[in-house]
């Protein structure tokens, strides 16, 4: 029949086969989409312990930290400042964004993925330098192993943190970089660009400020 | 790819690879295979940035490359092979069931590196090792090569393809990219190396002349480069076998808890047999001799031939139908089903949890749904009336839950006609469980509770960012306090720098980051169950 409003909504079936009875309050329309968090009606069963749950959780915790740390993490090169300074010649570099740190079978890739790395400092006058250059890395580390043994909080604390965590061959790479890259006397740690100066690095005790 | 699953992987890749890498796949999963340049047009990244991505997830098989007929080169996001890393730790820790910290590490090592070769796979595993014994104790290389092969010899890790070795003419130009491949037989193959060698323990710094040495060491390892003997062979996991590992270990707690612990020996000892030589899409494994079986039985099992025999029948002839029997030739041959059924694949992964998967995910609906569904599984189709009256349940109620399970897709209505013409007063309204519906729906659900799981994770750990910063610095400080011999005094100053109500809050976020990543793992275990079962019965013919 045509019922345009007349009885409940009358339906091309019976609705009694399907179970709803004359007479019976249907639900309200829906007029908005499902709540984000619908209420939970019944608590969920406890998670099983024991000790293959506890090892796989010690595991992919571990996996996490692990990955963040490999070269496969790519991390967006430090994003370029307004104005350039004075101490972004003396920073320890950031990743590269052009250059990648692990070295791939680059047979078994395209070639067009093979990222050419422009190092600046490597360029040919730097040769002639090399054994001056090298007495100069000598003493550095020797430097460097000596501030190791004070306790410098803020930009040692990263060096530290890293050779507690095993496992991790970086700590290596991160060395050489150290000694290649620098071209000055100075350890640059040494250099405190001010911009940890603030009310939230009140334990900078000891921290050189020129 | 459902949406779900694009989120899920999304966040995968975020979490595990950082957001480059992250932006690269999605925009791989989302619009397709595509070119280099046109991938760098999507993401808005830089050229070097995208290239950068692209090495990774290939290193990690997430993303293949195939060459056009035009010269260029597309690539192609695997999503199903993304989901996996969610379960990492459970290969990581079977492989330690199996074989130990050389073959835990190992297998981790590799599934860190993606692929890697033998001898740097050993190298590296061996340092490992040394780190954590007792100092002065060195381990051996022989012993993690020899789990190496006994990792091959099982295929839990397989080769990858290979370059092929053909002489590039000097008149061709080399082809963009090499088109790798890999003989069937080859793939087990290890290479005959004779890896000599013990673990170096890292020294730490606070020594010099350690440190010099080291330094002049690390110049001369980087100076040399000479070609390990393995160059070009790589290897990597074999999922696929572990999950065959993981089927196998459902199946035999499945016939434990349904029969006893003699009767899961024995299929066990059947699936270990046929480990190697069953395809991983075949339905059966290959026919085995009950004298066969009776030989290969653990030495601790003397049970008797014909006490054997009868074990084998009872298998043959359970309604379950996880043993077959296809022939009479040796005393009896039998073959395991090795295919999810409806009813089988329901069996719980664990022994100790007795109810059945589906109805224990229905919990969520309640245990009378739960009724409801499984009669449905046994009766196939049911009328309205006839659900109230087995399952026991007053009309009102088993009438909601229905309805309830139909929005859900758990249950479909079954139109049978008794006319022509197909009017709704006299046709028959049958509820039935399209199971590959309901597999599908609830895999689904699986994927956006993993999901929803990692972003609550993430979201706790950024809720506490600071105060999760500033216990990492303390804890810095008082290492570095105790290298160099403080008193405890200054040391319990120190500690005191994190407030009582704060240590609580440290608390209570370990306390929640664990509960949601066990959560994460355990939701996998569902998702492996369900993929399979899906995956199994798809393939059948």
């Amino acid at each position: 029949g045509r019922g345009r409003g007349r009885g409940r909504g009358q339906m091309t079936f019976n609705v009694e086969a399907v179970g709803i009875g004359k007479g019976d309050a249907l639900p309200p329309p829906t007029l908005q989409p499902s709540p984000l968090f619908p209420a939970l009606e019944r608590r969920a069963a406890p998670l099983p312990g024991g000790e293959e749950g506890e090892y796989m959780l010690a595991l992919k915790q571990e996996l996490r930290r692990a990955m963040r740390g490999l070269p496969y993490f790519v991390k967006p090169g430090a994003p370029r400042r307004d104005i350039e300074r004075y101490s972004d010649k003396y920073q320890l570099s950031s990743p590269v964004d052009s250059a990648i740190d692990w070295n791939p079978d680059w047979r078994r890739l395209p070639r067009e993925l093979k990222i050419r790395v422009r190092r600046v400092e490597r360029t040919a006058p730097l040769i002639p330098k090399q054994h001056v250059a090298l007495d100069k890395e000598e003493t550095i580390k020797k430097l460097e192993s000596l501030e190791k043994k004070e306790e410098e909080v803020t930009s040692e604390e990263e060096e530290e943190k890293e050779e507690e965590e095993e496992g991790k061959e970086e700590e290596e790479e991160e060395y050489d970089e150290e000694e290649h890259e620098e071209e000055t006397d100075y350890v640059l740690s040494y250099f405190d660009n001010g911009e940890s100066f603030g009310p939230d690095s009140d334990d900078n005790g000891d921290e050189a400020v020129y | 790819m459902t949406q779900a699953e694009l989120r899920l992987c999304s966040l995968l890749l975020q979490e595990h690879f950082g957001e480059i890498v992250e932006k690269v796949g999605n925009s791989l999963l989302r619009t397709g295979p595509r070119p280099l340049r046109l991938l760098v047009g999507d993401t808005g990244l830089l050229p070097d940035q995208v290239k950068k991505a692209l090495c990774v997830l290939i290193q990690h098989n997430l993303v293949r490359y195939e060459v056009q007929p035009r010269g260029s080169v597309e690539y192609e996001a695997r999503s199903e092979r993304i989901l996996r890393i969610l379960r990492y730790p459970r290969y990581i820790y079977t492989a330690k069931t199996l074989y130990g910290d050389p073959g835990e590490l190992l297998v981790e090592e590799l599934l860190l590196h993606g692929h890697l070769s033998m001898s740097c796979a050993v190298a590296r595993v061996a340092d490992r090792l040394t780190e954590t014994m007792e100092d002065g104790k060195t381990m051996d290389y022989s012993e993690v090569s020899s789990t190496f092969v006994r990792l091959a010899d099982t295929h839990f890790i397989q080769r990858c393809p290979m370059v092929p070795e053909s002489p590039r003419s000097a008149k061709a130009p080399p082809p963009p990219a090499p088109a790798l491949a890999i003989a069937e037989k080859d793939m087990y193959a290890v290479p005959r190396l004779s890896l000599v060698g013990k673990g170096k323990r890292r020294h730490s710094c606070d020594e010099e002349e350690e440190g010099e040495h080291k330094a002049k060491r690390q110049k001369q390892e980087g100076g040399t480069s000479e070609t390990p003997p393995d160059d070009g062979i790589y290897w990597q996991v074999n999922l696929e076998r572990f999950h065959q590992h993981f089927r196998d270990q459902a199946l035999v707690s499945a016939v434990a808890s349904r029969m006893d612990q003699t009767s899961s020996e024995v299929v066990r000892t059947m699936l270990r047999m046929s480990e190697v030589t069953t395809a991983s899409g075949a339905s059966h494994t290959q026919p085995l001799s009950s004298n066969e079986i009776f030989r290969s039985l653990p030495a601790g099992y003397n049970i008797g031939k014909q006490v054997l025999d009868q074990y084998l029948a009872l298998l043959a002839d359970d309604p379950l139908e996880f043993v077959g029997k296809s022939g009479d030739s040796g005393g009896g041959t039998y073959t395991v089903k090795v295919t999810w059924g409806p009813r089988a694949s329901w069996a719980p992964p664990s022994p100790l949890q007795n109810p059945s998967l589906i109805p224990l995910l229905l919990h969520r609906f309640g245990s009378r749904c739960a009724r409801i569904f499984r009669l449905l599984l046994r009766k196939k189709h049911l009328e309205q009336k006839q659900v109230e009256d087995f399952a026991m349940i007053p009309a009102k109620e088993a009438k909601d839950m229905l309805y309830r399970m139909l929005s859900e897709n758990l249950v479909s209505l079954q139109e049978i006609p008794k006319t022509p013409d197909h009017a709704p007063s006299r046709t028959f309204y049958l509820y039935t469980v399209n199971v590959m519906a309901a597999a599908r729906m609830l895999l689904h659900r699986c994927y956006k509770s993993v999901a929803n799981l990692m972003e609550r994770r993430q979201h706790e750990m950024r809720e506490n960012k600071r105060l999760l910063e500033k216990s990492q610095r303390v804890e810095a400080i008082l290492a570095s306090m105790q290298a160099t011999g403080a008193e405890a005094a200054q040391l319990h100053e120190v500690e005191e720098m994190i407030t009582g109500p704060e240590r609580q809050q440290l608390e209570t976020l370990k306390r929640n980051v664990n509960k949601i990543d066990a959560s994460e793992n355990q939701v996998d275990e569902t998702i492996f169950v369900l993929e399979s079962f899906i995956e199994s019965t798809m393939k059948k013919p």
